[in-house]
């Protein structure tokens, strides 16, 4: 493995935490003002274009604006976890990135033999941030937020490490560049259910789209960051910003191929970026069209619907893995038939249903 | 560690008078039990204007703009039951023109009021980003442009009036009003494509927030609340004011009473509304729009109730005169209110999020709520 640019371990070590933090902010300011743009047609309406041309600096905006307002800490709060959650929530966002390629073997440690683990031990890290918001705000929206993103989280973490799975019995190593490599077929092309689950649980994973059910912002106000404002709440947002972008670049990287695509060796860096532009804009899209589930509906579809595919979508892609050794393209296939199949009849046996509690009042 | 360490209380959550999704200041007082419901009291008033005793210190023109401000998003219906009210004590006859009108009118607020309701009530389920809310908003400015050309206002219109309506429909009123109902099925089909078959959509609200059939008629509710549960009635239909006897038109009723109902419901409704507009276009007849009534008008004494089926329900205005230029006494019977009596037995047992949804297909408005 290339350490760039010393050949140095410390140089290499230095030079990529700095890209690496400098990477993602500027990236969260890209996806900020991507989204709003992304918003304004979906909604027909413009969305931000007074500030530049394209509305390109309305995160700066937004950003001057959220640093200039009064830091409140409610008298109710637990002064020193309110303190700590929003960097407990934001720092795993960073932390994900040191084993993300940028381009072949190019990254903090891309090679790290246990980098599938690594992301998925990290990613799921931040839940104890929000549920510190909720709990040290002294404030019971919060504190519902909070109890919310923990039901949410043990209920999504089982089949998105179980999708995930599936990509390490084709790849054959848990090292994300090695995954990387073995991508001549992209993964999503050759497990789409794989994928489709994976997506499913890192939109509820990053808490975005029809499962932002801790901020839930028509019943919980603002949910867990409800006492927050100042800088505290800009890094909420950072952060939110911040998951989104790391579980973009973690499916572009496991289901895209990463940096692999076609033309030059250099532009490899590019490709990851389109890729995971394009998984955030399917992110922004499903933000647009769904509403909210309940939250027993929640956990119900991650138990019921996504939990017993993931575990159909593993049996299927080790099956092939022991028939074949290395999947043959036209599997492909069957892998799509299969997919689309086992969609359709777990949503016939799948109902949300129930819902109702009796209550003696 | 044994269940008495771990011991569980329910716990009490204020929801308002300030929260994003009161409509208002309405608060709820929720008993919870982790997510669930156990108990539920709503608390209003926070709006109080004392709106019927201003009414009695007012001449009876002066009162129309008050009522603007009960149902603030369907103002022009709010109108015409204060003055059939007025017309009925003082025994005004309204000309064939200003009833085609005032219809004409109240039709297109029930089709506006109800794209609110929906809008609203889908982002209480959580469209978080407000995207049919947006989309509805599109067809709401339509028909707002066709108020403000009739009356110059876009909210609080004021444009009713005893004996008819402030001012005549101008020339290009009618042109307008054509090409929006030929537009609107088109959209109403758009939502439809967006909502109707959304499986979260479905799972939020198919089910939730039950009023039963015998529920709703004892207390007394009334509008799309009530027909969503099952009961025809329609004062349109069931005591026809103005000139809705002679227009075609099916009342939309549901099924269950959940949330979906009431949903769907309005959706229907808006379609009967564009036939009845069709119909009133077809049949709009000449002559004056208003009948002669004195400025400060001295109704003889006596009392009368006028009632007309707003957008949320039935609204009336029950009055009471003394022959002097203001009413002796003015009631109001408000439509919202009265459907937000059955919350508490709609939202026990379900979720905190529930709540929310119902609370806001019953579509309130607090400046009517509190008066």
């Amino acid at each position: 493995m290339p350490l760039w640019p010393f050949d140095n371990y410390w140089a290499h070590f230095a030079v990529f935490s700095i890209i690496i933090i400098i990477f993602v902010l500027l990236m969260v300011m890209v996806f900020i003002w991507f989204e709003r743009r992304a918003f304004g047609p979906f909604q027909m309406r413009w969305g931000p274009n007074r500030s530049s041309p394209w509305g390109a600096l309305q995160p700066v905006a937004d950003a001057v604006k959220v640093l200039l307002k009064e830091d409140i800490i409610p008298a109710a709060a637990d002064k020193w976890v309110h303190f700590l959650a929003p960097i407990v929530v934001f720092i795993p966002a960073l932390l994900i990135f040191a084993v993300i390629p940028f381009h072949n073997g190019y990254g903090l440690i891309p090679d790290l033999n246990i980098g599938l683990l690594y992301i998925v031990a990290i990613s799921a890290l931040s839940v104890i941030g929000v549920f510190m918001a909720g709990w040290g705000s002294g404030n019971k929206f919060s504190l519902i937020g909070g109890m919310r993103v923990i039901a949410q989280m043990v209920s999504y973490e089982v089949p998105l490490v179980l999708s995930l799975i599936g990509v390490v019995l084709v790849a054959g190593s848990l090292s994300i560049n090695e995954i990387v490599v073995a991508q001549d077929i992209p993964f999503f092309v050759l497990m789409p259910l794989g994928f489709l689950i994976f997506l499913i649980a890192a939109m509820a994973e990053i808490n975005r789209g029809p499962f932002d059910l801790l901020e839930a912002d028509s019943e919980l106000v603002a949910g867990f960051h409800t006492e927050y404002s100042g800088m505290k709440f800009a890094m909420f947002y950072l952060a939110e910003y911040g998951h989104a972008l790391a579980m973009s670049a973690v499916a572009a990287t496991l289901f895209f191929g990463g940096w692999r695509g076609p033309g030059d060796e250099f532009i490899g860096v590019l490709w990851f970026l389109l890729k995971v532009m394009f998984i955030f804009f399917l992110l922004i899209w499903m933000r647009t069209t769904f509403p909210r589930l309940r939250v027993d509906q929640l956990t119900g579809f991650g138990w019921k619907f996504l939990f017993p595919l993931s575990l159909m979508n593993l049996f299927i892609v080790a099956g092939e893995v022991i028939l074949w050794g290395e999947i043959p393209w036209w599997a492909i296939f069957i892998n799509f038939g299969a997919a689309v199949t086992l969609i359709y009849l777990w949503s016939r046996l799948f109902k949300f249903g129930g819902g109702r509690v009796e209550v003696h009042a | 560690m044994t269940m008495d360490v771990l011991r569980t209380e329910p716990f009490v959550l204020n929801m308002g008078p300030q929260h994003p999704s009161t409509h208002g200041v309405f608060r709820m007082r929720i008993v919870l039990d982790g997510e669930v419901v156990v108990d539920f009291e709503p608390i209003f008033g926070y709006l109080h204007r004392g709106i019927e005793k201003i009414a009695e210190t007012r001449t009876y023109t002066q009162i129309i703009p008050l009522t603007d401000r009960l149902l603030y998003l369907s103002s022009m219906a709010c109108n015409h039951a204060y003055v059939r009210a007025v017309e009925k004590v003082a025994g005004v006859q309204v000309p064939e023109r200003g009833e085609y009108i005032r219809v004409i009118m109240d039709e297109l607020m029930r089709i506006s009021s109800h794209l609110m309701a929906v809008g609203f009530f889908l982002n209480d389920l959580g469209s978080s980003v407000y995207t049919p809310l947006l989309y509805m908003y599109r067809e709401r400015e339509k028909i707002l442009d066709l108020f403000e050309m009739v009356c110059g206002q876009r909210l609080t219109y004021n444009y009713m009036r005893i004996g008819g309506v402030s001012g005549d429909v101008p020339d290009e009123f009618m042109p307008l009003l054509k090409r929006f109902v030929a537009e609107m099925p088109h959209y109403i089909d758009e939502y439809e494509q967006l909502l109707a078959q959304n499986e979260i959509l479905l799972a939020r609200t198919k089910g939730v927030g039950v009023l039963p059939r015998d529920l709703a008629v004892n207390s007394s509710a009334s509008g799309p609340v009530l027909r969503a549960s099952g009961v025809k009635w329609d004062i349109r239909k069931a005591d026809p004011y103005a000139v809705y006897d002679r227009f075609a038109f099916d009342v939309p009723v549901g099924q269950n009473g959940d949330n979906y109902d009431r949903y769907r419901v309005r959706i229907m409704e808006m379609h009967q509304s564009l036939r009845i507009l069709e119909q009133a276009m077809k049949q709009f007849p000449g002559g004056e729009a208003s009948a002669k009534v004195p400025l400060l008008l001295r109704p003889p004494v006596g009392e009368a109730y006028g009632h007309v089926e707003t957008p949320q329900g039935e609204m009336g205005y029950y009055i009471v005169s003394d022959n002097s230029i203001a009413p002796y006494r003015m009631h109001i019977r408000p439509p919202a209110l009265i459907n937000l009596t059955a919350l508490r037995d709609m939202v026990l047992g379900w979720k905190v999020a529930d709540v929310i949804a119902t609370f806001g297909s019953i579509d309130i408005a607090m400046g009517e709520v509190d008066r």
